[in-house]
């Protein structure tokens, strides 16, 4: 069978993947893995095939090409084919989905209690396993309250903790922790790196790239259902970016797009009215910023966001 | 494309745990739903059986294999052909709105799929769920009519799962209709253009031997006057008269509308 980075057989294999609805094409010609342990992000803007093509790997829409096999049985079984042996894959699986489906009629611990059913495990198995996921989701005291008393943050680490009920090797998330708090979203940041630490194996479609740095171990970034970059986070901002970005914004910021600072810098985007200038060694450019004492300006390292908005645009994605 | 919508059902017993989960919320609701369930239905029945009833007095029932007539009271004759309609209208609400509820409102079944359930066997389990709720609201009913006095033949043990089929037949129907919602709007035209007329065309009321001819061989036709027709006669300590030809009408609504119902689901959830 094919293999994943290092030799180890991958988790999950995707090969030239595509889907068409219409004559609109959603997916393109796209082909990953994920190994065993790894944590691997999808980011791409709104429409860019990320739900897609999870829902193809889940096997809810069916592919137009390629193929999606997974490995999550014991390395002497045989590898399962999406969308062909769905139901053995799904076993073996843990999804969250990006808009919770929580049964609003049920407690917490009944939740997992059905939810674990569907999987056809036993009663006493599941009731076994509640409090621990409960202890997981930080849910313990909210046992029998129902979803609709638990804030946002809650409902999604009861969502995970629901995925967790089969113990699947492998984790699905959609979005994880879109519409969260701060507090909420580093909670579930933590989780998801406890999981990591147990040898978990997670794919995750994110619109946050410091969610997507802190958690993924290799990227994937999809415009327009192709595959147009991947790597570790790193690697990626190394590769595609300069070091330095020096923000400049205030009143007249614009206009020094046009005068000589320009050439102090590799590289000058503009958003609305702020100056971008990305360079090797920012501090001829801040020292000569000084005479333009009026504007603000942020000097940073380079970061995943502008690695994203160098290769899919600035311009807003109204679909998807 | 995947495979096509029309393919033959795929069920296993992974519909158990779907059904299982209806229960349960069910059982936290159920005496409020009880009331609403059969205090229409009782109203209607003691309203016109007692009160057109006292006007009436006995109504001709005609054996379509023999031609005989027997003259039974006009509250049994309502009553066993009013018990079918609430089978029919507790299935109805329960595929409609309430699966509605669960597969468009509330995801429930977006977040089944994500475990090892087929959308084949959702779709059965919230069918049988239907008529699960149709049995238990004829149930009570029955309860009800006993302690009245309307009925007492030993036969009603029968109509029983005859009911049970009756609300399997109509839980099947509206299922297509749950399939092409937009909107709970949807299924006022359900119940307006189809439930409704076909109330009135299926020998509840008043004997289908008041209606035109023409009119009356659409009737024989409904799934509501087949399952009055089977019904009826057991109210009467009586065997109905062509067992078989109604039961397979029954049957055959229900076989078409679960598998139409489900190539329309499957149409829906495929994206």
């Amino acid at each position: 069978m094919s293999s994943g980075r290092a030799g180890v057989p991958a988790l999950l294999q995707v090969e030239h993947l595509g889907k068409q609805y219409g004559t609109t094409t959603v997916v393109d010609d796209l082909s990953f893995a994920i190994a065993p342990g790894e944590c691997l992000g999808v980011i791409g803007p709104n429409g860019a095939g990320k739900t897609t093509t999870i829902r193809m790997c889940l096997g809810l829409s069916t592919p137009g090409t390629g193929s999606i096999r997974y490995a999550l049985g014991a390395p002497s079984e045989a590898a399962l084919a999406m969308p062909q042996d769905a139901m053995a894959i799904k076993a073996r699986l843990g999804v969250v989905s990006q808009m919770d489906t929580l049964d609003p009629d049920f407690t917490c611990a009944e939740n997992l209690l059905v939810y674990g059913r569907y999987f056809g495990l036993r009663d006493a198995q599941i009731r076994q396993r509640i409090p621990e996921l409960l202890e997981f989701a930080s849910l313990t005291h909210k046992a029998a309250a129902k979803p609709g008393e638990l804030s946002g943050g809650m409902k999604r680490r009861l969502s995970l903790a629901r995925a967790l009920v089969n113990d699947p090797r492998l984790l699905l998330l959609d979005e994880p922790t879109t519409g969260l708090d701060p507090q909420a979203r580093h909670l579930m940041w933590e989780r998801l790196q406890l999981l990591l630490q147990q040898g978990k194996s997670i794919l995750l479609t994110t619109h946050f790239m410091d969610e997507a740095e802190r958690l993924c171990a290799r990227l994937l970034v999809l415009d327009h259902g192709r595959k147009i970059a991947e790597g570790t986070p790193r690697d990626l901002i190394a590769q595609h970016l300069e070091p330095d970005v020096v923000e400049v914004y205030g009143s007249g910021a614009v206009a020094l797009v046009e005068s000589p600072l320009r050439q102090l810098a590799a590289r000058v985007e503009v958003s609305g009215e702020t100056v971008f200038f990305y360079t090797q060694d920012a501090r001829p450019l801040l020292g000569a910023l000084a005479a333009w004492p009026q504007l603000r300006t942020l000097h940073r390292p380079a970061n995943l966001e502008d690695l994203f908005l160098k290769l899919t645009g600035r311009q807003i994605r109204e679909d998807g | 494309m995947g495979p096509s919508i029309w393919q033959p059902p795929r069920l296993s017993r992974r519909f158990w745990p779907v059904f299982q989960r209806n229960l349960l919320v069910w059982r936290k609701l159920a005496i409020p739903s009880l009331v609403g369930n059969i205090a229409e239905p009782l109203m209607w029945l003691v309203a016109f059986g007692y009160g057109l009833g006292a006007l009436v007095g006995q109504v001709n029932v005609v054996n379509t294999s023999t031609g005989s007539s027997t003259a039974v009271p006009y509250i049994l004759f309502l009553a066993s052909g009013s018990i079918c309609m609430s089978a029919m209208n507790a299935a109805s609400f329960e595929a409609l709105y309430s699966a509605f509820s669960r597969m468009h409102v509330q995801k429930t079944w977006d977040g089944i799929m994500n475990a090892p359930v087929r959308l084949d066997d959702i779709v059965l389990a919230e069918m049988l769920w239907a008529a699960f709720k149709a049995l238990f609201t004829v149930t009570a009913i029955l309860g009800v009519m006993l302690a009245l006095g309307i009925s007492h033949s030993p036969k009603l043990l029968l109509a029983w799962p005859v009911l049970l089929g009756v609300g399997i037949t109509f839980s099947c129907v509206a299922l297509i209709f749950n399939a092409l919602a937009r909107g709970y709007d949807f299924f006022t035209y359900y119940f307006t253009l189809f439930l409704t007329p076909m109330m009135f065309l299926s020998g509840i009321f008043f004997p289908l031997e008041q209606l035109p001819p023409l009119v009356r061989v659409i009737a024989t036709w409904l799934p509501l006057s087949n399952a009055v027709e089977l019904v009826r006669p057991l109210f009467m300590d009586q065997w109905p008269s062509q067992p078989a030809r109604h039961a397979l009408v029954l049957l055959a609504y229900a076989v078409a509308g679960f598998w139409i119902a489900l190539a329309l689901t499957r149409k829906r959830f495929r994206v």
